[in-house]
């Protein structure tokens, strides 16, 4: 089974899917992700996509899951890069990702979670 | 064709096939006749000349050996056409290959021959056939012809435009269906990941109406860009329009909706953080803030 690497950026963590994701790795890249957020204090998780070419209800449920477990580690999640396809596969099987940020690329991703971080800093000062 | 032939006809048949081969001339120069009589019949004399000449050379040749049509029919096809293209109507077409019966009738009347009239209403009903099979080209031709316009009006009528850096609009003009969706959709999300823009206006003041399905179509190609990290605007939605969506209960949720691209694109700028202000005199300043 392949592992997908976590790679971490300051205090963002970055998971570049780039390979053909099997239930198998989905399931431990969830278990993996988790333990790094802990380890690391992460306060954002991004997601980059741009190499998934196929998506199934089975990943774009992934996406919310992760998006679910980072929220509890107090983590926000960004999902990148995704495709016109597959935003059309996705939204045909009716999985609109509630819940989960989305931005067009990885610079925009990280801008996005610099963005929520200053606005948390700010409403807390007030 | 065969099938219907009876032992008896068959000497009218070779009868036919005589008469054909030795009048050639005259049934040729006849058919040619006829044919420039047929309404449209008498453009491009020439042309009409060189095809017909073909055309009785491969009505011979099927009659002969294993009666195979297909070179006949391709000719027969070739003509409906062109002539399709040239804007005759079906008929003209058909009048024009019917005309060959009255030119072997004459000749067969004019000798009082009775084989060659036995023989004629089994010709009658082989060319009564080709004629039909013109017909049949003919819509063919035609349906061709509507498709590859479809198709293209289908290209035509899709452009996604740059309003600003980080802003892009599609302008829908003409009724939504599932196909023309499909189209915009993946334009505009294409153009999304090309120009890197996070926000779409979606102007539908050229759409005469919106139903629940044309609806459902806009809330799945929002949702879509959504999913991409884009936010899109729906925009020129008319007073009746609004009235029509209402009464059909169509929910567009948190999709912020504009009543004109004016509207939508003052919005839009202040969402990417670009202040627009009046200045003195007729100039406009532009100024971008830093970080938001």
């Amino acid at each position: 089974m392949e592992r997908v690497p976590i790679l971490k950026l300051g205090d963002i963590l970055i998971v570049s899917i780039q390979i053909d994701l099997e239930d198998q790795s989905v399931l431990a890249l969830q278990e993996d992700l988790a333990d790094k957020i802990v380890a690391t204090g992460a306060r954002g998780v991004i997601i980059d996509i741009t190499a998934v070419e196929i998506v199934d209800s089975f990943i774009g449920r992934m996406f919310a899951t992760i998006a679910s477990i980072s929220r509890m580690l107090d983590a926000e999640t960004v999902v990148v890069g995704m495709r016109p396809a597959v935003a059309i596969t996705l939204v045909e099987l009716g999985l609109s990702l509630g819940g989960v940020r989305t931005a067009l690329n990885l610079e925009k991703g990280v801008a996005l979670l610099n963005h929520l971080d200053g606005a948390q800093i700010a409403a807390a000062r007030r | 064709m065969g099938a219907i032939l009876t032992v008896q006809s068959d000497a009218g048949r070779r009868r036919i096939e005589e008469l054909l081969q030795q009048h050639e001339e005259h049934v040729l120069k006849r058919w040619l006749e006829i044919a420039a009589t047929t309404p449209g019949g008498h453009t491009d004399r020439g042309d009409m000349t060189a095809r017909l000449t073909e055309i009785y050379q491969a009505l011979r040749q099927s009659f002969l050996g294993s009666g195979d049509t297909s070179d006949l029919r391709g000719l027969l096809a070739e003509l409906s056409r062109s002539r399709a293209r040239q804007g005759f109507a079906p008929t003209e077409t058909a009048n024009v290959v019917f005309g060959l019966k009255q030119a072997v009738f004459e000749l067969i009347e004019g000798d009082g021959d009775t084989e060659g009239l036995k023989g004629f209403i089994w010709f009658s009903r082989t060319i009564d056939d080709l004629g039909l099979f013109t017909f049949e080209s003919y819509a063919t031709a035609r349906e061709k012809i509507i498709l590859d316009q479809a198709e293209q009006l289908l290209e035509l009528s899709t452009p996604v435009v740059k309003l600003w850096e980080g802003i892009v609009a599609v302008p829908l003009i003409g009724t939504l269906d599932s196909a023309r969706t499909q189209v915009v959709m993946e334009k505009l999300l294409q153009t999304l990941v090309e120009t890197g823009s996070e926000h779409a206006v979606i102007d539908i003041t050229g759409v005469p109406a919106v139903d629940t399905q044309v609806a459902q179509h806009l809330l799945k190609t929002v949702v879509a860009a959504r999913l991409m990290g884009a936010e899109c605007v729906i925009s020129g939605i008319r007073p009746q329009i609004a009235h029509t969506i209402v009464t059909l209960g169509i929910e567009f949720g948190d999709i912020v909706t504009k009543a004109s691209l004016a509207d939508a694109l003052a919005y839009t700028l202040r969402q990417s953080g670009v202040q627009v202000t009046k200045g003195r005199g007729t100039r406009v300043t532009v100024r971008t803030e830093e970080g938001d």
